[in-house]
């Protein structure tokens, strides 16, 4: 019997893609385990904030880290349950290269009843050398929130 | 960033923000209201996460362009500009973000010259029910002066 982690592995994939902001900003599925994924979200000129000095904005680094965590807590959570993100904190260690593919990991360090409590780190090659640090919680609550995960 | 432009750009009335990359794929706009900046960032299909709402992601890079712009606002005309990032971010999500034009503004919280701590907002249709919020620290790193060039008068 395959286990939920199996499925979603097989599942994350096209899902990644189909999520229409991660589509437009280029963002993929990388691995994941039981409570852990990676991400990454190759260079882009349109990923920039500072195109005269390579510097990239911050927004699509945390999309990257939203959508990665909040896999995470999907994956924790072993089901496919709606949940929404409470609140992120993202710690900017340091720029990226400038042209450089930045892969993000997550994982779900607690599960409660409704909060998802995640944490995760991006990197550009060296994961002893991150760019960011996120922490966030997520809320499970199906008969409160619309839409879904199908 | 350390765009002039940019900053002569934000003291008119309305405008686009083109000129900065991921706010062109944000379709970014601002206006001034009651001499507030505010950002508008239109409803696009490119902007949903899951079915039917705004992605979080794009919501946190809404609430960050707004307190970046505000704090290159905030600066003194006639300076040369220093590079504004920032370096903590923490976004509460109240509401799910509804497949329809989004709003952020911010406000300083204190303007200093190495650190800048902001509050941003954002919201559709009533500002009294925000959408998302975001505490930001920004630090500012200004350009070597050469000290053998006497400063402008």
């Amino acid at each position: 019997m395959t286990s939920f982690a199996d499925q979603v592995a097989q599942f994350m994939g096209p899902f990644v893609g189909r999520v229409p902001h991660n589509k437009r900003l280029g963002l993929r599925f990388i691995a994941s385990g039981d409570k852990w994924v990676e991400l990454q979200l190759p260079y882009a000129p349109h990923l920039l904030v500072d195109p005269d000095h390579g510097i990239w904005a911050s927004g699509p680094i945390i999309t990257l880290m939203d959508t990665c965590v909040g896999m995470a807590s999907m994956l924790a959570r072993g089901a496919f349950e709606p949940h929404a993100t409470l609140d992120l904190r993202t710690d900017y260690v340091r720029s990226p290269k400038p042209e450089a593919t930045v892969t993000a990991r997550g994982e779900c360090y607690r599960m409660t009843r409704q909060i998802a409590f995640v944490r995760g780190l991006a990197h550009d090659g060296d994961p002893a050398d991150p760019i960011a640090h996120v922490a966030g919680t997520f809320m499970f609550a199906a008969s409160k929130l619309a839409g879904g995960w199908q | 960033m350390t765009n002039p432009a940019l900053a002569t750009l934000l003291q008119q009335p309305a405008g686009r923000l083109d000129m900065l990359p991921y706010a062109a794929l944000l379709d970014l706009s601002f206006e001034r209201v009651g001499g507030e900046l505010q950002l508008v960032m239109p409803f696009d299909e490119t902007l949903i996460g899951s079915p039917g709402r705004l992605h979080g992601g794009a919501i946190s890079g809404l609430l960050e362009l707004a307190g970046l712009l505000t704090v290159i606002a905030a600066q003194p005309a006639g300076e040369a500009l220093p590079r504004v990032r920032p370096v903590t971010v923490t976004v509460d999500f109240m509401r799910e973000g509804a497949g329809q034009e989004m709003r952020a503004s911010a406000s300083i919280t204190k303007l200093g010259r190495r650190v800048v701590n902001v509050h941003a907002q954002a919201w559709q249709g009533s500002r009294d029910k925000p959408t998302a919020a975001a505490h930001i620290n920004f630090v500012l790193d200004w350009p070597v002066v050469d000290p053998g060039v006497s400063p402008t008068p």
